[in-house]
């Protein structure tokens, strides 16, 4: 149903917006994909622990019927705004300048939708927009079908970025439900560095779902350090589609803390286009009630030397499901390659369920491989030991989730933003212990 | 202070105290030795309130008090404290972090408002002192990396700060040298005085040429079979538990 109204909206859709032809063939050719492969079912191998079944039902607005303004008074918890930072804000799928801090100084902080129509931008719109993002995937086609609206962010050569980038879409719940497809293009030069943060944050308890896919092309040398913060309230669902193409010597590291939403699916791939590669992929997922978080993960290693650490800890209660699958690819050509894999999880009630499920596939022979899954309970030693030091019991396991996930946390490199996870742990847990955990 | 009568404890069906009874006295200092896998762990863990553990008969009074239905938590608030073997690591959590949230709920457990911030950093710096800690030491994370002695001496550290009637030290001698040796039993000997008790628990004399007992007891096969005075930890440590074995027999 959802599929037949998403089919005829993309006429009205190709008619409203002014496109030239290019990105018209490429949107054309991505609703066909669509068309011949619908919304991905369990039978599907890749979305065997997640159906979207349920979700789907809701008779979802495509469009959004009219703009919403928020107050920022209203919505300034959800900023890092201890420190300065550009924003590229959208409510309901549509910019809001208002509450945005865009820039064009040095560097592109702006929007996609002016991106795709600005002649000066051309160049690097045919270089890179849908380069990277999988053409065959359903969901990542049903989004390049109607992508329009997103972050643009491209940071020239040699540039180190003083201030982080929040990216934050907000969902006002002014439509009954709603679905939003943004998409974000992201260049880091040469050289660069950048820190971005994206977050998904609904503001009442009408269902969204969101089925946003980033690009990021981190060039030569360049520093990317990107952290979601997925603690939306838990009508919301997110599918995230992240692809990244690495060059010579770039660094990227991926943080993903989900701690709310109703579904969240992570598919976070990484490429590898060079040698001397480093990419970090890590996460923490703290659930209960009946939320589902799955972390669907590949790392393509296609050139020698090149290295990838993921390490994804889960702490799963109620009737939590969470789902861990990480594939590392390493082709015949990648020799020297390291790739590291860890996956913890913490099940606090016998109704929590967690699907771990490693891919290694290497095709070279000079290669250091590993993966580790743990999967277990919290320590009763380490409960004894704070409970007999006068910490009651529910901050005594507060305090060993936050050490369970602390490997994690101590590798987030803004400190304000390490403060914020930490608070939003222990709100999560439901403690306060006098000092920011 | 503590009176143990009758106390029976099992693990999974198992006996493990077969009928303890032990009086210990404020200002006392007692020890309980004995060959390894006779219950002494046991014992300070069931004191503790460890729930892995089945009190099955017998009752555990601290101050007058019945305590055996005690939570963990409520007989540490009760001023129950015990020196681990093996302190567990929590990682993140800094040595400070981990005092100040262990006495500011004692104190709220009691009644009591949070120690105010500057009383707090006195008292830490007064004990770290004692113990011979450094303030490097004080920011790490909670017993992460720590060796056998750092290990200890921060649990002798903890035990000053929170100030117990009852502290426990559960082999707390095994795996320091020397010189962590001498400065855990000086801050134990610091700390001891007419309102409190200590119960040392330890499979050798050593510990005991520094922390001087006042009673000896000799645990084996989950009963106290010999009591004394501390001359009974030399005749073990000359003789040997055998020597109680066979004359017991």
């Amino acid at each position: 149903m959802l599929k037949e109204k998403l089919l005829s909206s993309f006429m009205a859709f190709e008619e409203k917006i002014d496109v030239h032809s290019h990105l018209h063939d490429i949107r054309t050719s991505a609703i066909k994909n669509f068309e011949s492969k619908g919304f991905p079912t369990k039978k599907e191998e890749a979305w065997k622990y997640t159906s979207l079944n349920s979700i789907l039902k809701n008779d979802f607005s495509v469009f959004p019927k009219h703009e919403n303004s928020i107050e920022f008074s209203d919505v300034k918890k959800y900023f890092i705004h201890e420190i300065d930072t550009y924003k590229v804000i959208f409510v309901d799928g549509i910019f809001s300048s208002f509450l945005s801090a865009t820039t064009h100084d040095g560097l592109d902080v702006c929007l996609l939708s002016s991106a795709l129509s600005k002649p000066k931008y051309k160049e690097a719109v045919d270089e890179f927009f849908n380069k990277i993002a999988n053409k065959e995937e359903s969901l990542t086609s049903l989004n390049t079908a109607f992508a329009n609206e997103g972050a643009y962010i491209n940071i020239p050569k040699n540039k180190v970025v003083e201030k982080p980038i929040e990216i934050i879409y907000f969902s006002t719940g002014v439509e009954n439900a709603l679905l939003v497809q943004p998409r974000n293009l992201i260049i880091v030069g040469e050289n660069a560095h950048v820190q971005i943060i994206e977050r998904h944050q609904s503001l009442n308890e009408n269902p969204v779902l969101t089925n946003s896919v980033t690009e990021i092309f981190a060039q030569k040398r360049s520093n990317v350090d990107y952290y979601k913060i997925q603690n939306d309230l838990q009508t919301a669902n997110l599918i995230d589609n992240t692809y990244i193409a690495q060059k010579h010597e770039s660094n990227v590291a991926v943080h993903t803390f989900s701690f709310g939403g109703n579904m969240t699916r992570n598919n976070l791939n990484f490429y590898h286009q060079g040698e001397r590669i480093e990419s970090i992929l890590k996460g923490i997922t703290i659930i209960g009630n009946k939320q589902h978080v799955d972390h669907y993960t590949l790392v393509q290693h296609a050139t020698p030397n090149c290295e990838s650490h993921q390490n994804y800890k889960n702490i799963l209660s109620d009737s939590a499901i969470g789902v861990f699958n990480g594939k590392i690819f390493v082709e015949k050509e990648a020799q020297k390659t390291n790739a590291f894999q860890q996956n913890n999880n913490i099940l606090l009630s016998d109704k929590a369920t967690i699907n771990a499920k490693p891919q290694l596939e290497i095709f070279a022979d000079d290669v250091k491989c590993s993966h580790g899954c743990t999967i277990g309970q919290l320590d009763e030693n380490a409960m004894f030991y704070m409970q007999q030091r006068g910490i009651p019991k529910k901050e005594a396991k507060a305090l060993l989730m936050y050490a369970f996930s602390n490997e994690v946390i101590e590798s987030i490199k803004i400190p304000e933003l390490k403060q914020r996870i930490t608070k939003i742990i222990a709100t999560k847990l439901g403690v306060n212990l006098g000092f920011d955990l | 202070m503590l009176s143990i009568k009758n106390l029976h404890a099992s693990i999974e069906d198992k006996a493990i105290l077969k009928g303890i009874n032990l009086q210990v006295n404020a200002g006392e200092v007692h020890a309980i030795m004995g060959p390894n896998g006779a219950g002494k762990s046991t014992l300070s863990s069931i004191i503790a309130g460890n729930e892995n553990y089945t009190v099955t008969d017998g009752e555990i009074i601290l101050e007058g008090e019945d305590i055996s239905d005690f939570s963990v938590e409520e007989r540490a608030h009760k001023g129950v404290f015990l020196s681990f073997q093996y302190p567990v690591e929590i990682p993140g959590v800094s040595v400070t972090n981990f005092i100040k949230t262990s006495i500011n709920e004692t104190r709220k457990a009691n009644g009591k408002e949070d120690m105010p911030a500057n009383e707090m950093l006195k008292l830490i710096r007064e004990k770290s002192e004692l113990l011979e800690i450094d303030r490097k030491f004080l920011s790490r994370s909670l017993n992460e990396g720590f060796s056998g002695g750092e290990k200890k001496r921060n649990e002798i550290f903890q035990m000053a700060m929170l100030e117990p009637k009852l502290a426990i030290l559960d082999e707390t001698d095994s795996g320091l040298d020397i010189d962590a040796l001498r400065i855990v039993a000086n801050g134990v000997n610091k700390l001891k005085n007419e309102n409190n008790a200590v119960l040392v628990i330890t499979h050798y004399q050593r510990l005991l040429d520094y922390i001087i007992p006042d009673f000896v007891h000799v645990l084996m096969d989950g009963k106290i079979v010999k009591s004394g005075g501390k001359e009974l930890a030399y005749a073990l440590e000359e003789k040997g538990y055998d020597w109680i074995k066979s004359e017991l027999v």
